[in-house]
């Protein structure tokens, strides 16, 4: 495995990395969760991570913003080594994160979720932008944050990242449970955003949606990357991605 | 003398008023618990020991330096939380993790020690400290006579105890307080400082029990024993409204000096009880307490 990985690093594309992980492993208490994680994400690409249930996606994502600290191994963003930071300082290089579970705070309204995230960089979106992306918001602007319908929560935990000026999104199953519109609607976001010169690593169990919007794919399988597809071979290597994912 | 409910209104308006003033303790002192409690989940055994402080302050700054009341009333908490910010950096901080039982036998053993070191100095027979000279005397309202003091008591800790929910609810810092308190792991992995948060979250629960201690200074005699003593009652307020509910603390705070107070005027004997049973009362219907969520 570890040459597959290393191979799977080569395989990048040659422009210097945004995000560069290498033999990532992480812990949960006494279990070992990540075996040794290895990917790279150019400047305003878009990169999916896909894999069966429990494979470490979303433990993946959680060691980099650094919510799990115990981690090993290597994590480089914009050129510094993140793999002892504290996450309020990893956040405050310039990613933004979007929990599995969203995240939302129901002790806070709309407009307070949206704007509770303070700016890391300059550049981000006005909450005016957000609004012309997600034009639900606006109208639910004084509701409770967990009031909000499941696709709405979505939008609201992307949307406040927006504004941060992170250029690094860390997204995790954002189709997940929602209606087919909503998929959609969350899909031409994904597009915009990368059009708008975002770099986003999308977490994703439904491939036919990551296809849409991705450029590459890793495979997670066991706390390991184990292949790295390109978007444009998907077809080509479909029955082998089915093999991965079990379908 | 008139009557109201074949009570003399001067004995039911009296007793009111003392209620009142009560309520504000209890509304001050369990605000301040309700805030440490939502975001560092300790229950701080310390608060009555911290009250006393306030008041100890305020009597040392006059005793040895000659500072008064006005002055105390901003010097106290300011000096009082600032032990309270050591405490949480030096001891609670690491507790972070624990179990809040943990939490609980700390700034219980903390507040023995404080009480022992102010016992040990000062006796137990109670310090006096005066009146401001600004607010002595009162004024006959016609159905009863309102000491300035007293009436300024309740008036002090109303607008503290709105102010403090304006600021939680209201603003910014609020809005990282509450976020804060429902998942402090995301909080600061948008890039907000929870660590520092928690600290002066801490210190200022903390100040609020020292505010509450000056203001109860020329009341009560200044003695080591007086946050004991006021503290038993002040938890089983915080029961009541709801462990961790900023609302529900200030106004469960009022409303039961004031039930304590009628109780007083109705039923003498229940008066020093009526808390207790209502706390069990409310815990039999409501566990998670009247303002509560269910954990
Ligand atoms: N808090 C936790 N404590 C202990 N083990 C955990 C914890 N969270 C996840 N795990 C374990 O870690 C492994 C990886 O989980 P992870 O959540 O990263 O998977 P995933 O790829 O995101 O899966 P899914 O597609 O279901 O979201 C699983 O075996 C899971 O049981
Ligand atoms: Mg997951």
């Amino acid at each position: 495995m570890p040459e597959a990985a290393v191979r799977v690093a080569g395989g990048a594309p040659a422009t210097a990395p945004l995000l560069a992980v290498r033999n990532l492993q992480a812990w949960y208490g006494e279990s070992h969760v990540l075996h040794g994680i290895d990917f790279d994400v150019a400047p305003g690409e878009v990169v999916t991570l896909l894999g069966r249930n429990g494979a470490g996606k979303t433990t993946t994502l959680r060691s980099i913003i650094g919510i799990l600290r115990k981690r090993t191994g290597s994590i480089v963003f914009d050129g510094r080594e993140t793999i002892r930071m504290a996450s309020r300082h990893i956040a405050q290089l310039g990613i933004g994160y979007v929990p599995e579970e969203r995240g939302i705070f129901s002790s806070l309204s709309v407009a307070e979720n949206l704007v509770l995230p303070p700016q890391v960089k300059p550049g981000g979106m006005t909450t005016e932008q957000i609004f012309t992306l997600f034009p639900n918001l606006r109208e639910r602007l004084s509701s409770q944050g967990t009031k909000l319908s499941g696709g709405e929560q979505q939008m609201l935990a992307i949307g406040r990242i927006l504004r941060t000026g992170a250029n690094l999104l860390l997204l995790d199953e954002p189709t997940e449970g929602l209606a087919p519109v909503i998929v959609e609607q969350i899909g031409r976001t994904i597009a915009r955003l990368k059009q708008d010169g975002f770099t986003i690593v999308l977490v994703e169990q439904n491939f036919r949606f990551a296809a849409t919007v991705a450029d590459r794919h890793y495979v997670v399988e066991q706390g390991r990357v184990v292949d790295m597809i390109r978007n444009d071979e998907l077809d080509a290597n479909i029955d082998k991605l089915h093999g991965y994912l079990g379908v | 003398m008139s009557e109201l409910l074949g009570v003399p209104s001067q004995v039911l308006f009296g007793q009111l008023l003392l209620g009142l003033i009560n309520g504000s303790f209890y509304a001050v002192l369990s605000l301040g618990l309700a805030i440490i409690f939502g975001l560092l989940n300790i229950i701080n055994f310390a608060h009555g020991a911290q009250y006393m402080m306030g008041a100890f302050v305020a009597w040392m700054l006059l005793q040895y330096a000659g500072v008064g009341y006005w002055w105390a009333l901003l010097a106290a908490p300011v000096v009082v939380g600032i032990t309270g910010v050591v405490i949480e950096r030096l001891l609670l901080a690491r507790l972070r993790n624990a179990d809040h039982l943990y939490g609980l036998l700390l700034t219980f053993g903390l507040a023995l020690i404080i009480q022992g070191i102010f016992r040990n100095e000062y006796g137990v027979s109670g310090l006096p400290y005066g009146i401001p000279p600004e607010l002595a005397g009162g004024r006959n309202l016609g159905f009863m006579f309102l000491p300035n003091y007293r009436a300024w008591v309740v008036l002090a800790s109303l607008t503290l105890c709105l102010a403090t929910w304006f600021v939680i609810e209201r603003t910014r810092l609020g809005a990282y307080l509450r976020a804060a308190t429902e998942n402090p792991t995301l909080v600061q992995a948008f890039g907000i400082n929870v660590p520092l948060l928690v600290t002066l979250t801490y210190g200022f629960g903390v100040a609020l029990a020292a505010f509450a201690g000056v203001l109860a200074a020329p009341i009560y005699s200044v003695n080591p024993n007086m946050g004991a003593d006021m503290i038993i009652v002040v938890f089983a307020v915080v029961v009541i409204g709801g462990m961790g509910s900023i609302l529900g603390s200030i106004v469960t705070g009022f409303a039961l000096g004031i039930v304590e107070g009628l109780t007083k005027v109705f039923y003498p004997e229940a008066s020093s009880t009526v808390i207790f049973v209502i706390m069990i009362l409310v815990l039999l219907v409501k566990p998670a307490g009247l303002f509560g969520r269910a954990a």
